[in-house]
């Protein structure tokens, strides 16, 4: 991650496009390559076909009215050989047309639909360009600059099923095939998930499935929200896990303003991260169990997940939705004796991991039910660009916090568990695992928490203490500014990714000085595993579709946002 | 013989009075009613997994005779919507609650359900009461299971007392069909 990069890069670019002047540029530790809309294709296919980058993390849209080109395409790739990163930017004028790169990377399909669905720009080639998020009676470009942030447009009627969405299907007129919709109410789609599905016989013939029930415009807050403001926001894109989300947002901004934050902050973060991924896993292995039929799994650990609840409770008053970050560190000290609760949780969670560890590892209903359903390589998903447990179940190696260690993760001594199959009892396995080694990390850093300050005390990023304020003119001059003001981090634009409890949790940040991000794009994990779904179920009993939608940890505040 | 009858339903009286009491009719089928509502739980996002906590060990709503959740809206009578409720889901959430059969009623769970909260935002729902009448409103983000609980506690005694719900009676889905 340096301008080595950048330059080796140039050079190889330099060869494979030879007489063409691409526009190279480092900043804030990011690669980022300008090109003409022209080479996209070409150019993402050579970096993939030379093994240079192996995934394609996200593609982003971006709108700036007042350019004559008003949208940028970006497509962030990455390689898990060497954790390096590059992101290629290519503008669009309005009424242009981008081509699609779903035949380079097959999981470039919903990303597309998505800056489609929310600036109107269409990619050439792409099959199926519909409308991903919004309802299918939303008129106008909702991502826009120019569309007003609270302008809502009524839905008057349910979507019917349909399955259009695989256009080289070819119908098979001897078949006798029944239509099914599951959701999106349902108590197998958690929530807001709707899957279609056309049956032969109790086999899965045809599948499809429609998002953005739950499409609550985080982006379009994010751009109406000062920076602080924003951090709510966060917590409710994963909400089975919030304190990571706030952690990655947070160090987004962090990494733009340039700030690194104190020790302290860092321990308190990597322990409310830990923390998150145990309840995180504990909703995705209870609710996989309860949809499959086994309840007795969801109530003994959700005893466990109130333990944390009440963890977060001494911290912040809020059990789900925590916003205990800021950016620059944390809102405040945790109370006296919290850290002795936190490792006696540790002891008490341990039992409950081998107790779920004995009623489902050998259990053989669980095991019939889910060894060998859901089974995917590691090359396909890689190129379906799935991160986190249900990569790592593969026998893919892969987790930021190893890869590209952030805060004190470098400095800790844990493991990576992995998989052989990717079906969903090696995910269950994987996030068991995960489980053992986060209660590993917390119990290495809540027993040696560092000296000193919770947050950075620049008073341009931080509020002053209370006392300060109420007591000196300095400490209410501070906080009048900085409130007045905003904070304002420098024109540029960032990506900046954290390893959270479903997979790479990535921000792209573009900030122009003001006091509200310009753009902020989420990279959901479940949204580029759950493109995959309807291949994977395609072909397979009907039952098993349960399982494997309960064990991608589909949640949908981060999927639809 | 008439006088040995009055005898013997004199005396089954005075056994009944150890054993029974007397009420009307409505009274006891609304004790019966409010003792076993059985929830529709249409959780969409956050609320939903703090739903799971009231359901869960700590809070365990069938203390209160909720605890037979139905995802199936023709066997249910209480539907909670726990989430934010998106423009794309109000057509969904209105067929469903005209599935479900009477006496019927709703919580709106949180402020996204009841107001929209703080999405003011051009996919979401400013309140589930704009597409179907709700009786008792939660307010938190997501509320604590203790408002819930105290949420249908309130149901409970409008099935008790019986009361009137206007905004019931005189509810119009608006442009949704």
């Amino acid at each position: 991650m340096s301008t080595d990069t950048l330059a080796s890069l140039q050079m190889d670019l330099r060869g494979k496009f030879p007489g063409v002047n691409f526009d190279y540029n480092y900043a804030f530790g990011n690669n980022v390559i300008h090109i003409p809309k022209e080479y996209v294709v070409a150019l993402l296919k050579h970096f993939k076909d030379t093994g240079r980058f192996d995934f394609l993390m996200q593609v982003a849209g971006a709108d700036y009215p007042e350019r004559a080109k008003r949208f940028d395409v970006v497509y962030e790739l990455f390689s898990s050989r060497t954790s390096e990163r590059v992101r290629v930017k290519t503008q669009v004028a309005e009424g242009d047309t981008v081509p699609t790169v779903i035949h380079v990377w097959k999981g470039a399909d919903w990303f597309e639909r998505e800056i489609y669905d929310m600036f109107g720009v269409q990619f050439d080639g792409h099959p199926n360009m519909r409308r991903l998020l919004v309802h299918q009676q939303f008129v106008g470009w909702p991502l826009r600059k120019d569309y007003p942030a609270d302008q809502q447009q009524h839905c008057t009627e349910p979507l019917p099923i349909f399955f259009d969405n695989d256009p080289s299907y070819v119908p098979d007129p001897n078949k006798d095939l029944v239509p099914l919709n599951i959701g999106p109410s349902h108590p197998a789609t958690h929530g807001t998930l709707r899957v279609m599905v056309q049956l032969d016989g109790e086999r899965v013939h045809r599948a499809n499935v429609e998002l953005g029930y739950l499409h609550r415009c985080f982006e379009k807050m994010a751009e109406t929200h000062p920076y602080n403001q924003v951090i709510p926001y966060t917590d409710r894109l994963n909400y089975c896990s919030a304190p990571m989300n706030n952690v990655g947002y947070c160090k987004a901004v962090e990494k733009l303003l340039g700030v690194e934050i104190p020790p302290k902050a860092q321990a308190i973060r990597v322990i409310l991260c830990e923390l998150s991924r145990i309840i995180d896993h504990i909703v995705c292995v209870a609710a996989n169990a309860v949809d499959l039929g086994a309840l007795t799994g969801f109530f003994h650990l959700f005893t466990y997940r109130e333990k944390v609840y009440t963890l977060f409770e001494k911290l912040c008053g809020a059990r789900l939705t925590v916003s205990l970050t800021r950016v620059g560190g944390m809102a405040n000290n945790p109370p006296e004796g919290w850290y002795k609760d936190v490792l006696a949780f540790v002891q008490e969670m341990k039992v409950g991991v081998d107790e779920l560890d004995l009623l489902l590892t050998g259990n053989k209903i669980w095991i019939e039910r889910t060894r060998g359903v859901g089974k995917i390589s590691a090359a396909d998903a890689i190129e379906w660009g799935y991160t986190g447990p249900c990569l790592r179940a593969t026998g893919v190696g892969l987790d930021l916090r190893k890869a590209q260690p952030y805060y004190m993760y470098d400095q800790l001594d844990f493991d990576i568990p992995v998989g052989t199959s990717g079906d969903v009892f090696d995910r269950y396995l994987v996030r068991v695992a995960e489980m053992r080694q986060s209660l590993k990390i917390i119990e290495q850093v809540a027993k040696n928490i560092p000296e000193g300050d919770y947050t950075i005390r620049d008073k341009n990023i931080v509020l002053p203490d209370k006392k300060d304020v109420y007591g000196n003119i300095e400490g209410l001059m501070n906080h009048f500014m900085l409130v007045i003001k905003g904070l304002r981090p420098p024109v540029g634009e960032i990506y900046d990714a954290t390893e959270a409890a479903n997979g790479e949790l990535g921000f792209y940040l573009v900030s122009d000085n003001s006091a509200k991000p310009y753009r902020l794009k989420v990279r959901p994990p479940c949204f580029a595993i759950y493109q995959s779904f309807s291949k994977q179920i395609t072909g397979g009993l009907l039952a098993d579709v349960i399982a494997v939608l309960g064990s991608m940890n589909l949640i949908a505040g981060e999927l639809d946002r | 013989m008439a006088e040995a009858l009055r005898t013997a339903d004199r005396e089954l009286v005075e056994t009944t009075r150890s054993f029974a009491f007397t009420t009307k009719l409505e009274s006891i089928v609304a004790w019966g009613r409010k003792n076993s509502l059985w929830p529709m739980p249409y959780g969409t996002a956050c609320c939903g997994i703090e739903m799971m906590s009231v359901m869960g060990p700590r809070y365990d709503l069938a203390r209160f005779g909720a605890e037979v959740v139905r995802f199936s809206p023709r066997q249910a009578d209480l539907m909670i919507v726990a989430g934010t409720i998106t423009e794309k889901m109000a057509p969904v959430i209105l067929r469903i609650y005209q599935q479900m059969l009477e006496p019927k009623y709703v919580l709106s769970m949180g402020a996204c359900a009841s107001s929209g909260g703080f999405y003011r935002a051009y996919h979401v729902l400013q309140g589930v009461d704009k597409v179907i009448p709700v009786d008792v409103y939660v307010p938190g983000c997501p509320p604590t299971p203790e408002a819930v609980l105290d949420g249908v506690m309130g149901i409970q005694k409008m099935i008790q007392d019986g009361a009137k719900r206007p905004w019931k009676t005189s509810w119009q889905p608006g442009v949704w069909r």
